[in-house]
């Protein structure tokens, strides 16, 4: 049957087969896995029917568990039921799936197969998710390229029907969900030739029906139980023989012939690799280049893994097979091997012990490439000669250097295969706001599409939301490409800087090959440009005799109104100087995508991008290269000198993207890392950066207290401090009775961690009354300002803090002289969130600790390289952790309660040696202290001190316990943070429980209405009429009112926050929760950019949604009751602005004006009677007298 | 009693036309202004502004959402196609041409040339009988001339002429050092008609919050006095349709217009405050005036009180200006 050739990526690729074949679908969002979700429920809300005509009913559930369990009643109902997932997902879905499998369910759960959490959380590939997997009773097939993904998920359909074993298809997160390659797309005559209608209607018949009742799930006695479970074996003995036959019918159909255990090799071949998933394709690149110079190598790629046919794994051996290496993408500490190993040797051994094998071959076992660690014909070369060894490592790791346990192998990192010839390779450098990546896309569709070429791309994302650095890594060729690694160094023939500034930042051209072209966007004339280039780039373009090109993208964007996107720009460079295509031809593709893109409706966008093509023909320059070097600077140290030794060595090997370099050694055992190294890497993103002006400023703190980087601060301190001062330090006197006279203030920038978002100026509010465009901090893009500020910040930055003793925190100037122990984090430009937990570690981040919900907050809050949490001049800071996404108010509570635990036992033990303590005064003092201000905790603190120091004078058993314990009696703040996603569906269950404990725990919930970190799907937070992931045609039920459940608890303290709307409510509100003694429950508005709104409106769009009604602002504090008076406080006046002017602002809302106009009206209308009902209730709440019932007499 | 009349080449019933407003929104409402006597009817505009500033939108929201972090490439659906300010406009013209009998001109308006120009096209296809741009311009910078100004017009004029066939009317403002010779360029760069004149929305100073505010005042029949003054002098003079908009309240106003030469009167002020309806009171006062002076048809008097066929024509030139001033006094109270 013919097939379309297409170019997509594995999940789209899964998603296609997944939804023609399925009828309900149930989704929730985890990274990789999540655009099969969307896929899938985009396809829905277009209406797209599936092979029996009907559209797949996609539901989002509250958890990867709640998918399970969808999936299992589906079923159940005899529907054709699918799922997606990955990693700790797919974790969450294994109670159900050993229920599923048990009751022989037909099933395909599609898994971008990805790393689970251990020392640290990882969003990348490997195995380790599936191999938790093994004994629920599923199958396991494996893809391991994108051509495979497509392929499987209808083989894997097929089979489940007929074999009534569930299946879980997997493949590899990244680098096979994400890699886009050319493939043949699967015909729907091809489906349906390949599922047999006889067996859905069997799956149909044996669901639940009250026309014939049946009873399943019942609980069974040491009777039966264990037949029962033995009553499953022929279906699993069936299943290897059903899935083998439906390859081969799928071989009839397509051509494309698959197999069990697939062999790759010379027949006499005499080390053997097995191995799964993405790998493969490395691996078989490898054994043809190596087979093909004589060496007796082979390889068995792996597609069924469970039920394991190990009868068959041994017949795909050749005879002449001596030793083998099996590789797992999976760790199983403690094991003696990982279980593709142990399952491969068990088989082998079997066969030798059955006589089935002549010989027993050497087996050893290896783990590679786990987190997506890249696997490169290198490191299987480096595998092959290992065997070649008498005595093969085992177990062994390749792909690192283990200096700990040295379990590493050695391979030669320029190992090159024979598949890289006759392929082109190119590598694009970008930023994830420039176009970079779409443009790519962009150009493998044209390559593939109109060119007999096989094109791949792959694309290295950042963990860092704001100034994101992409990396694009581009092959096509004449023969399909299998090689699943990144464009080694050397290979590359193109090399594209797309931003100016990461020159001298990353080490480009090493991937360029010898006489490659380096294109490069710059703003400084071709003619000068050499000279912008540090002497080992202009030294490498020598020695490798590359063609420099450089073009002014951003002139040519600005002159043709594209501002600062470039995409379309550097895509004509590349097709123009690589040859592809015809010039011409290529041009009028791109316009022809372009046009594809905006269609009719943009006709000027259209112009713009069809005038930018066309101008950059024009101001593409060749740059002579002169003979020499004479560049006058080198490449800058990534960090100072002055670092510390941690920085200096690690994390400036992480920033550098060098991390693969480092040894084991070097990486800590247990996951714990040093606090404050964000500080170090100066990442120096912004085009813009504020000005103060300090005649103007009144000192009103609301800068520094909406800065999301935490890059604008303040600070009081002596004038007389400021004799040594540079002259670009600005300083002034402070203004009022608040501060002494002789002392001073400054608002100061840190010019190379702010993110240009403009916020502070936003907030200002005093302006020049000669010239009321200016502020009292301005923006500027003025390059001097900003070199000069660098001396200044450092100058600031070493200034001592003011005593927080002598501080007012309710008020917003005194509480933003508090140094903020949370900065320069990877969070958005603008982020909504941000300054929340700033202003949480200004209050209190000396004695806090968090438990940190996974999502936005715990990637911009502790993904590598760098950690934004600090320390105060003392040493104290947050201590930080991030559990998982689901538990996190069990984790928070957890603390909780250790810590009481410990501050107890202290107590404890402190009248227990109070004799020998021999100071009553100190002892009644740490018993009896009031810390519930700055001065209080400073006294305990000094009171631990002294404990401390006359604890050392005893020499008893409990005195070492006293000391183990006696920082507790210092007063700890406990924090449970995470988003709506975290708050309102996946941890309700456990959030509800933690309100109900009356335990002191502060829970801030960064309410951004949707699951930000994943791509906006959304939450039961998203508002009525929102458009979201998962949404697509606007949500239409209302924003689950979290507040008034937990207000119905009455012992919860409950506010709703919006920093931009009212700073002081906000401050006042955390200072309040804090000092509750028992839960609290901060709900926070987080303008996000998923709501579809310029960051730079984050503040307006906060008012706006306040004024509007949307977001009321209030606190119930549950101690008023105490005093007899009403506990809610209203904080935010009746709505006074339209419904309507508040959504009209955001592209969330108005797209679905555009969508679904009808729906959009009616949801506007219900929502503006919503949020005056919802308001007037708040009101009349807040206005109720406060009855107490009456005692009962006494008796 | 015949309110006929020809304008932009169309045969109208009667010379009474809604002008631009939000009224056609509604296809209810544009059927009570067909029953309640509308010659023709001019649809609100779209709005160059209004489709660059979703196209803008569409860019930065829907288009190019990606932000290179890796687990986020976008946070909106993306929508394959959807309806945008166009696709809006463009069917409630189609509505509204199914539902009406009466000519339907849609109304573009705008000041820059460019691709939103050519969305005329689909306006022409999607029924439009005619098209009324209006150039909303502000010259503000003081580096531009009046000749660059007026090009500006011609150069848009142009521009939809290359797109379409149906008639064009330009509706103009009063700031041009030479409306006569502007009109008659304008009819000569292929304009059908010319309409007088738009009101131009003046920003309101808040002395409380020290910013400016937008401000929006119904116009009053003391505004009818320029249309009138431009209408008497260009009518005549070449082969322009004439529209008065512009203050227009009462069958008086509406006279008046016509004596000085209006081929046809637009409402707008008066039909929002008083509702669709309102526009048979004019109707049945200019029949009722018609009556009293013994006239048939619009036909017959308009144009009579114009420049070309006033007794002494310099009654609408400088001459006039210094009767007036001699002719005012100052009110109870004010020192002279």
């Amino acid at each position: 049957m013919s097939e379309e050739m297409v170019t997509l990526d594995g999940n789209e690729a899964a998603a296609y087969v997944a939804h023609l074949t399925n009828e309900v679908i149930a989704i929730y969002p985890i990274t990789p896995a999540s655009p099969m979700g969307e896929w899938a429920d985009e396809w829905s809300s277009l209406g797209k029917r599936n092979l029996w005509g009907t559209v797949p009913d996609v539901i989002e559930m509250q958890s990867e568990g709640g998918a399970a369990g969808a999936v299992h009643g589906a079923l159940q109902a005899g529907s054709l039921t699918t799922s997606f997932t990955a990693s700790q997902g797919l974790l969450l879905m294994i109670p159900d799936m050993y229920k599923v499998a048990g009751e022989l369910t037909p099933t395909v759960l599609h898994v971008a197969a990805r790393s689970i959490a251990a020392q640290a959380l990882s969003i990348f590939g490997d195995h380790t998710d599936v191999m938790t997997c093994r004994p629920t009773g599923y199958a396991m097939l494996a893809s391991n390229s994108v051509q495979e993904v497509m392929d499987f998920a209808l083989i894997a359909q097929a089979a489940t029907l007929e074999a009534r074993v569930p299946i879980l298809h997997f493949f590899d997160g990244f680098r096979t969900s994400h890699e886009i390659n050319k493939i043949a797309r699967l015909s729907a005559e091809t489906m349906r030739a390949m599922i047999d209608e006889a067996h859905v209607t069997a799956h149909r018949q044996r669901g639940l029906n009250p026309d014939q009742p049946v009873l399943r799930g019942s609980s069974q006695n040491p009777d039966v139980y264990f037949q029962g479970r033995e009553t499953v074996n022929p279906y699993y003995q069936r299943m290897p023989d059903i899935v083998q036959q439906a390859m081969d019918r799928f071989g009839k159909l397509t051509g494309r012939s698959y197999s069990l255990f697939e062999y790759v090799g010379p027949c006499d071949a005499e080390r053997i690799i097995v191995l799964m998933g993405s790998g493969c394709g490395a691996a078989e690149e490898t054994v043809e280049h190596l087979s093909a110079r004589g060496e007796k190598v082979g390889m068995i790629k792996v597609r069924l893994y469970r039920p394991f046919d190990a009868r068959r794994l041994v017949e795909a051996l050749p005879e002449t097979t001596q030793k083998i290496a099996v590789l797992d993408r999976t760790k199983e500490p403690g094991a003696d091997g990982e279980p593709l190993y142990k399952d491969v040797l068990g088989a082998v051994a079997q066969a030798f012990s059955d006589g089935r094998l002549a010989r027993m071959p050497r087996v050893v076992g290896g783990r590679y490439g786990l987190s997506s660690k890249e696997f490169t014909p290198g490191m299987v070369k480096g595998v092959f000669d290992e065997l070649n060894q008498s005595h093969p490592k085992n177990p062994f790791t390749v792909g690192i250097i283990d200096d700990v346990t040295h379990t590493s192998l050695q391979w030669d990192p320029a190992f090159q295969v024979d598949a890289s010839e006759g392929v082109t390779a190119c590598v694009f450098y970008g930023l994830g706001s420039d176009g970079t990546v779409s443009a790519n896309k962009n150009s493998i569709k044209i390559i593939g599409g109109e060119t007999d070429n096989y094109a791949q791309g792959y694309f290295q994302y950042d963990s860092k939301k704001a100034g994101a650095v992409t990396v694009s890594h581009l092959r096509f060729g004449p023969k399909p490409i299998r090689s699943t690694y990144l464009i080694r160094d050397g290979k590359a023939s193109f090399v594209a800087c797309h931003q100016p500034i990461f020159i001298g930042r990353y080490d480009m051209l090493n991937k360029a090959a010898p006489g490659a072209v380096f294109l490069l966007n710059s703003q400084t004339p071709p003619e000068r440009v050499w000279n912008d280039l540090p002497r080992d780039m202009q030294q490498q373009i020598i020695d490798k005799g590359l063609d420099f090109y450089v073009i002014d993208a951003y002139g040519i964007a600005d002159r043709t109104g594209m501002g600062r996107r470039i995409n379309t720009i550097m895509q004509t460079c590349f097709f123009a100087i690589s040859g592809i295509l015809p010039r011409e031809e290529a041009i009028a593709k791109i316009k022809e995508a372009v046009k594809k893109t905006y269609g009719r409706k943009g006709k000027r966008l259209l112009e713009r991008n069809y005038a930018a093509i066309d101008a950059a023909i024009d101001g593409l320059h060749k740059v002579e290269v002169p003979n020499e070097v004479t560049s006058r600077f080198e490449r800058p140290p990534v960090v100072p000198d002055t670092a510390p030794p941690f920085v200096r060595e690690v994390t400036a090997t992480l920033i550098a993207g060098k991390g693969d370099s480092l040894p084991v050694s070097r990486i800590p055992a247990d996951g714990t890392w040093p606090l404050g190294t964000a500080a170090w890497e100066k990442r120096n993103i912004a085009l813009k950066i504020p000005h103060w002006d300090p005649k103007l400023c009144t000192h009103c703190g609301k800068c520094p207290m909406v800065c999301p980087h935490a890059a604008i601060r303040s600070k009081v301190f002596p004038e007389t401090l400021t004799r040594d001062a540079p002259e670009s330090f600005m300083h002034v006197q402070v203004r009022g009775k608040d501060f002494g006279e002789g002392l001073h203030i400054s608002y100061q920038v840190a010019p190379d961690d702010c993110t240009g978002c403009g916020l502070c100026v936003e907030v200002c509010p005093i302006r020049d009354k000669k010239n009321p465009k200016r502020k009292a901090v301005n923006m500027t893009d003025d390059r001097t300002f900003h070199d000069e500020q660098r001396a200044a910040w450092a100058f600031f930055h070493d200034l001592p803090e003011y005593d927080r003793q002598h501080l007012e925190p309710t008020k917003i100037k005194h509480a933003m002289v508090m140094k903020p122990l949370f900065e320069f984090s990877g969070a958005c430009v603008g982020c909504g969130e941000t300054p929340y937990i700033k202003l949480a570690t200004q209050l209190f981040g000396d004695r806090m600790i968090i438990a940190n919900a996974t999502g936005c907050s715990s990637i911009y809050g502790g993904n590598l390289p760098t950690t934004p949490y600090t320390v105060d001049p003392e040493g104290r800071g947050p201590a930080w952790n991030n559990s998982l996404f689901e538990d996190n108010a069990e984790f928070g509570l957890g603390i909780r309660v250790a810590i009481d635990k410990q501050t107890q036992h202290a107590r404890e033990l402190l009248e227990a040696l109070r004799g020998r303590i021999g100071d009553d005064a100190l002892v009644d003092g740490l018993l009896n202290a009031d810390q519930h201000g700055e001065a209080g905790i400073h006294e305990q603190r000094e009171r631990v001190k002294t404990l401390k120091a006359r604890l050392t004078a005893i020499d008893d058993r409990e005195a070492r316990s006293l000391e183990a314990v006696a920082d507790h009696l210092v007063r700890r703040s406990v924090w449970a943070i995470g988003g709506d996603g975290w708050a309102y569906d996946i941890g309700y269950g456990g959030l509800d429980h933690v309100l109900a404990s009356g335990r002191n725990i502060n829970i801030l919930v960064l309410d951004t209405e949707v699951y930000s970190n994943t791509g906006g799907q959304t939450s039961k937070a998203t508002p009525l009429g929102a458009v979201a992931k998962f949404s697509a045609g606007g949500k239409p039920t209302p924003k689950k009112d979290l507040g008034m459940m937990a207000m119905a608890y009455e012992n919860v303290y409950v506010a709703h926050v919006a920093f931009g709307a009212k700073d002081v409510q906000t401050l006042r509100t955390f200072i309040e929760a804090e000092s509750y003694d028992g839960p609290s429950l901060i709900i926070a508005y987080s303008p996000c950019i998923a709501h579809g709104v310029d960051l730079s409106n984050n503040l307006r769009q906060q008012d706006l949604a306040v004024n509007s009604g949307h977001w009321p602002l209030f606190r119930y504090d549950p101690r008023k009751i105490e005093k007899g008076e009403n506990p809610l406080h209203v904080d935010s006046k009746a709505p006074t602005v339209p419904y309507r002017d508040f959504i009209s602002t955001e592209t969330r809302f108005s797209v679905l004006q555009r969508t679904h106009p009808d729906a959009a009206e009616r949801f506007l209308q219900q929502a503006q009677k919503q949020v005056k009902t919802r308001f007037h209730l708040y009101e009349q709440l807040a206005h109720l007298a406060v009855q107490h019932a009456p005692e009962p007499p006494e008796k | 009693m015949d309110l006929s009349t020809p304008y932009l080449g169309l045969a109208l019933d009667s010379c009474l036309v809604p002008s631009a407003s939000p009224m056609t929104h509604s296809i209810d409402m544009a059927k009570e202004l067909e029953d309640a006597g509308a010659g023709a009817i001019i649809m609100h505009s779209l709005f160059e502004e209004a489709i660059t500033a979703e196209e803008e939108g569409m860019v930065r929201f829907l288009h190019h959402q990606e932000t290179g972090f890796g687990e986020a490439e976008s946070f909106l659906p993306a929508y394959q196609d959807f309806e945008n300010a166009l696709d809006l406009y463009l069917d409630n013209l189609r509505r509204l041409k199914e539902a009406l009998g009466i000519p339907v001109i849609a109304s573009l308006n705008g000041v820059t040339r460019g691709g939103w120009i050519e969305h005329g096209r689909e306006l022409q296809e999607a029924g439009a009988d005619a098209l009324e741009l209006n150039v909303y311009y502000i010259a503000a910078d003081p580096e531009l001339t009046s000749e660059e100004v007026e090009e500006r017009y011609l150069n848009l004029l142009h521009d939809l002429r290359e797109h379409i066939n149906i008639p064009i009317n330009m509706k103009l403002s009063p700031n041009f050092s030479s409306l006569a010779n502007m009109v008659k360029r304008l009819d000569a760069a292929g304009a059908a008609g010319v309409s007088l004149f738009n009101r131009f929305y003046q920003p309101d100073i808040n002395i409380d919050s020290l910013r400016t505010q937008p401000s929006l005042h119904p116009s009053t029949s003391a505004e009818t006095l320029l249309r009138m003054h431009w209408i008497a002098i260009l009518y005549g003079r070449g082969g322009l349709s004439l529209g008065a908009t512009g203050g227009v309240h009462t069958a008086e106003d509406a006279i008046k217009l016509l004596l000085a030469g209006a081929d046809v009167v637009h409402l707008c002020s008066a039909l929002l405050e008083r509702g669709p309806a309102y526009l048979t009171k004019v109707r049945n006062g200019i029949e009722a005036w018609m009556e009293e002076k013994g006239f048939e048809s619009v036909e017959e008097f308009r144009g009579r009180v114009s420049q070309l066929h006033v007794p002494d024509p310099t009654e609408f030139e400088r001459a006039n200006y210094v009767r007036i001033l001699d002719s005012y006094s100052f009110g109870p109270g004010v020192l002279a």
